[in-house]
């Protein structure tokens, strides 16, 4: 086992049944009555100006002239900022501490040039926000564009190796074994762009104190946002607070810094006064991230009895010519099934695009797309049983020969093939009708990375029994607020009301913030660590009272519940304790390191996503009927929240099937969907009889024998779908997603 | 959004009156309206908040037709025992189009008059010949797949994006008009937009001061009234093709900038003709566009289900 620091025997005594428990969301009652503010509602610092950013309708090329002259006269006007008066700023992707994408300058206004679709060319603030928006639409530019690359079909053939490290991974021959396999299978798949479309929009609020800079903004990691910041406006990061209590969705899109917080903080100081800057929703599409495109080739060499011998998983992916992203689709293909001879690679496309990074599960929810839809087509051209193939291709270690920390995907498999009726399945397709819809069911292994990173984090216990933790973690919607105070209240025997857990500010000790599903595992342990320090302060400080009940007894042996401490048959509240002995309040501070020997296991979660659909074979549409997500992801903190984090992730997983794309129209480079009504979510509607299960695992990931569960909901997801469709109705679209068009042309 | 001036009609014939200036906009619901001023597609002086007016009346009539007033909503409409009983058509193309939030406010007459939802037009870094006049089509060559078929020109194969004006083609429904000087004009509904021709941005065919006041619907056929409509998704998605029947009666929806009346195939089927003579005969002319081009093969499959199931037919 992987040793961590005290604290697991407490989770896993689970003395006040807290953990695992459904805990209404702590923050929700704030959230549903409108007293949660998110950053563009945040008015702290009194009344603020107001920016409205204006932006190049050009791909490509240079502003030529720029006229701010209308925009400056305009009522209420106060400053327009563009390169020819903005500051200096540090380079794009100048390292200042590190090379993290998510710490380097990010600067905005820093030159003529426009490298992408809606770079920002101006800045215009306003005493209201409608007086910004009106000024802003006078902002009168030319420009001279330049030769360039939009659309990733058209580019193709331009895909050169990525520079990432895992860029190609091999293991044993695969060619040869793929030449000698019975059995082969060479099919390629294509994912669309994806945005990532959450309901708050980026905004910020910048405030300037003297030197200090404040920054409000609706941002997924603290220490990478004030580095960005800092480093971005080449001032000592020591002077810059990135405050971020709600937000409302991150997805991967609010990993960087964005033009919001720069120019807020640029215009704040240059006026003297709080500046507020806020994104539209299109604005969203191009100032924001987005999802690659992909085409993946998928190679499987198998024997008759389904046995993978070889696997190759390659990807096209683009990625912005001014920042080099890749989209590991393999990677967990690897670790799904890992076979003696593997090939994987990674080769981009680089557009004049605006940045593709992270989306919910980067990599494994469209490299499953690909992989668990290859699978099912082995299943049914060597009629094997989709769920038994998957069995049947269990690998017994990891890869590298690195033992499992824990793997229940079998064990998921069958539990949801039961629970969904999976017997009932006709493996012969288009075989089920209903009324004028063919029915079929479809499968999709689950699997994602189980992530730990260093982190900190203090909690001071107060006079009056309650606890405050304080981290600069966030909570981009996940429930981080109510799983930490889970933890603090599980360690110190009080209930988790007694908990008031702040983050969302950089001051507070260091945590990685929210992605990669690492959250609840990060920068719950460190909680869980400094809980554990104040156990042993408050039991040291009870046994060494003089005339107090605990006088005297073995610290070790103290119990902590319901509001008090216990040794043997003698109790002490903590609100005596505490408003005795340290009335200011006992202050421990926790950390978490990741142990040397922690990556000598594979560490994933896994699942299995079972889907029924209706094919109407006289449209072509397709629409969910019902879909059943079993998981195993290590201890579950909060049943509720964890359910919540996989039902979405299912439903991520349906629209990537069934409706959402974007496209970059080659002959401008902006994406054609610029608002909801054009890039297609599932809607209610489409959502129908969703059920997420978790199974009991234990493992060592970490002390709380946790792993994350956000992303690990989408990934198998979006193939289910479409192997219930090929089920439905014989048609196998290979080109998400699976709109009518596809469909009706494969029914003919 | 560029400033305004907001001010609330007295009476329709005001309303007329102040609608003949081209600066002023007539607000009812503002569900499309408000949308393109926020992107300064629509830059009224102007904002006339006809909202108060007495046109939300839903009658009956002498001849035992319906008349729907200009300001009646989407959710009115739906949940009146009347149509319910005698339209189900008008409520199930208006239950298929929004949300319950829009079609609270969202409007009959405002269903009618809204703006084609290309992507293009939307789009104001982009030339359209709808948005400026001789500025070219992004659409034509573009990455869409909502075009049309019928109807198109070389100037703009936009598509207008109503369920309702569908449905009320079907019916053989008229809007009722008033101008400023109380001139009370009627149109069948089929011929209030026009064509794109080499003037897209005309959109209807109403003149200067003239708005509509009412919703007149004769009293429908015999014979079942259907409304099937495509999309992408279960809820709020404007359709890729839609079709309506009442009777012998057949419109289609999504395939051009107006609620297209299947004529050719009513005549088909009149004359004796078969299903599949009748769908060819309305959908030959059809012209796809790039990512378009199924709209074509779809429209025939929807058309002849939909003409076979009204007609009795087996599936």
């Amino acid at each position: 086992m992987t040793s961590f620091p005290t604290g697991s025997d407490i989770i896993a005594e689970n003395r006040g049944g807290l953990i695992g428990k459904a805990v209404d969301r702590v923050d929700g009652w704030s959230k549903v009555t409108g007293q949660a503010r998110y950053s563009a509602e945040i008015d702290e610092a009194g009344k603020p100006l107001y920016g409205v950013i204006a932006t190049a309708p050009i791909g490509k090329g240079v502003i030529t002239s720029i006229d701010a002259t209308a925009a400056e006269a305009s009522p209420g006007v106060v400053l327009v900022l563009t390169h020819r008066n903005a500051p200096a700023q540090a380079p794009f992707g100048a390292p200042g501490e590190g090379t993290n994408p998510m710490m380097t300058a990010k600067p905005v206004l820093d030159s003529p040039e426009i490298r992408a679709f809606a770079t920002p060319v101006a800045l215009v603030v306003a005493d209201s926000f409608e007086n910004a928006r009106a000024g802003a639409a006078l902002i009168a530019a030319t420009y001279q564009t330049t030769g360039a690359a939009f659309g990733f079909e058209d580019h193709l053939a331009d895909a050169a190796l990525s520079p990432s490290p895992t860029a190609k991974v091999e293991a044993g021959d695969f060619e040869a074994a793929f030449a000698a396999a019975p059995v082969q299978l060479d099919e390629t798949y294509a994912t669309p762009a994806h945005n990532h479309t959450q309901m708050e929009p980026h905004a910020t609020l910048a405030v300037w104190e003297g030197e200090n800079l404040t920054v409000y903004t609706s941002i997924q990691g603290l220490k990478g946002a004030r580095q960005s910041i800092a480093w971005t406006l080449q001032i000592p990061k020591e002077r810059v607070r990135v405050v971020s209590r709600f937000i409302g969705g991150g997805f991967g899109g609010k990993a960087h810094v964005a033009a919001d917080s720069i120019l807020a903080a640029i215009a704040a100081q240059r006026l003297g006064r709080p500046v507020k800057v806020a994104m539209t929703r299109a604005q969203m599409f191009h100032l924001s991230t987005h999802r690659s495109a992909s085409r993946q080739r998928i190679r499987l060499g198998a024997g008759k009895d389904g046995v993978i011998t070889a696997l190759s998983h390659d990807g096209v992916l683009h990625s912005a010519r001014y920042y080099d992203f890749t989209e590991n689709v393999s990677g967990l293909t690897r670790a799904l099934y890992t076979v003696d001879n593997m090939a994987t690679r990674h080769d981009l496309v680089r557009l004049d695009s605006p940045m593709a990074c992270a989306v919910r599960a980067p990599g494994g929810a469209v490299g499953t797309m690909a992989i668990e839809a290859a699978m099912d087509e082995l299943a049914h051209r060597l009629g094997i049983d989709p769920v038994e193939l998957r069995i049947r291709n269990e690998p017994k270690v990891g890869e590298g020969g690195r033992a499992f920390s824990s793997r229940s995907l079998v064990e998921c498999l069958r539990e949801g093939a039961s629970r969904f009726g999976w017997a009932q399945r006709n493996p012969v397709p288009g075989a089920v009708r209903d009324g004028r819809y063919r029915i079929g069911m479809g499968v999709g292994s689950a699997i994602w990375h189980t992530l730990l990173f260093p982190a900190r984090a203090a909690i001071v216990l107060h006079a009056d029994g309650t606890a405050t933790v304080r981290q600069a973690m966030t909570d981009i919607g996940t429930g981080t607020y109510t799983i930490l105070a889970q933890i603090a209240a599980t360690a110190l025997g009080v209930r988790t009301a007694d908990i008031h857990v702040e983050i969302g500010d950089s001051d507070f000790p260091a945590a990685p913030g929210s992605g990669g599903s690492f959250g609840a595992a990060t920068s719950g342990s460190a909680v869980l660590d400094a809980a554990m320090n104040l156990r042993k302060a408050a039991a040291e400080l009870a046994v060494g009272d003089m005339g107090g009940p605990l006088f005297g007894g073995d610290p070790a042996e103290a119990v902590f519940a319901e509001g008090s401490i216990l040794i043997g048959n003698q109790a002490v509240r903590l609100t005596d304790l505490v408003s005795r002995l340290s009335p200011g309040g006992i202050v421990a501070e926790g950390r978490l390191e990741v142990p040397k020997d922690y990556w000598g296991k594979t560490r994933n979660a896994h699942g299995a996503n079972f889907a029924e659909v209706a094919v109407d074979t006289l449209t072509g549409e397709v629409r969910l009927r019902r879909m059943l997500g079993v998981f195993a992801a290590g201890r579950i903190l909060n049943e509720k929240m964890a359910r919540s984090q996989a039902l979405g992730g299912m439903i991520w997983g349906v629209g990537a099937a069934l409706t959402e794309e974007n496209h970059f129209d080659p002959r401008y480079g902006s994406f054609v969907a610029q608002d909801l009504a054009g890039y297609h979510m599932p809607a209610h509607a489409d959502i129908v009889n969703l059920e997420a299960v978790f199974l009991p695992e234990d493992g060592d990931d970490n002390p709380m024998g946790i792993k994350g569960v956000g992303e690990l909901g989408i990934c198998g997801a979006g193939a289910a779908v479409a192997n219930a469709v090929f089920n439905a109705c014989g048609v196998r679209v290979r080109d998400y997603p699976l709109t009518v068009e596809k469909v009706l042309q494969g029914l003919g | 959004m560029k400033p305004f001036t907001y001010e609330r009609a007295t009476s329709v014939a005001d309303a007329a009156k102040a609608s003949a200036d081209p600066s002023v906009r007539l607000l009812a619901g503002g569900t499309n309206l408000l949308d393109l001023m926020k992107l300064q597609i629509e830059t009224p002086a102007r904002i006339v908040d006809i909202g108060r007016l007495p046109l939300k009346d839903i009658t009956e009539t002498p001849d035992g037709g319906l008349r729907i007033g200009a300001l009646a909503t989407s959710t009115a409409i739906a949940s009146d025992p009347v149509v319910r009983a005698r339209y189900p058509l008008i409520a199930r193309a208006l239950l298929s189009g929004a949300s319950v939030q829009l079609r609270n406010k969202a409007t009959a007459a405002g269903n009618l008059m809204q703006r084609t939802r290309c992507a293009y037009f939307y789009d104001t870094t982009k030339p359209c010949n709808r948005r400026i006049p001789g500025s070219g089509c992004s659409a034509i060559g573009g990455h869409s797949r909502a075009d049309g078929i019928l109807g198109t020109s070389a100037a703009c194969i936009a598509v207008h994006p109503s369920d309702l004006a569908v449905a009320l083609t079907a019916l053989d429904a008229h809007v009722e008009t008033t101008n400023g000087q109380g001139t009370v004009r009627t149109l069948p509904v089929a011929d209030l937009h026009r064509l794109p021709g080499a003037s897209p941005h005309l959109e209807t065919d109403l003149a200067p001061g003239q708005i509509i006041t009412a919703i007149t619907v004769p009293p429908a056929p015999p014979g079942e009234q259907i409304f099937r409509k495509v999309r992408d998704r279960a809820s709020f998605a404007f359709a890729l093709i839609s079709v309506a029947a009442s009777g012998p009666r057949y419109a289609l929806g999504g395939v051009a900038m107006k609620p297209w009346r299947a004529s050719a195939s009513e005549a088909v089927l009149a004359a004796g003709g078969d299903v599949d003579e009748a769908v060819a005969a309305e959908l030959s002319q059809a012209r796809g566009h790039g990512h378009g081009e199924y709209k074509i093969p779809l429209a025939k499959r929807l058309l002849g289900a939909v003409i076979r199931q009204s007609r009795g037919d087996a599936a």
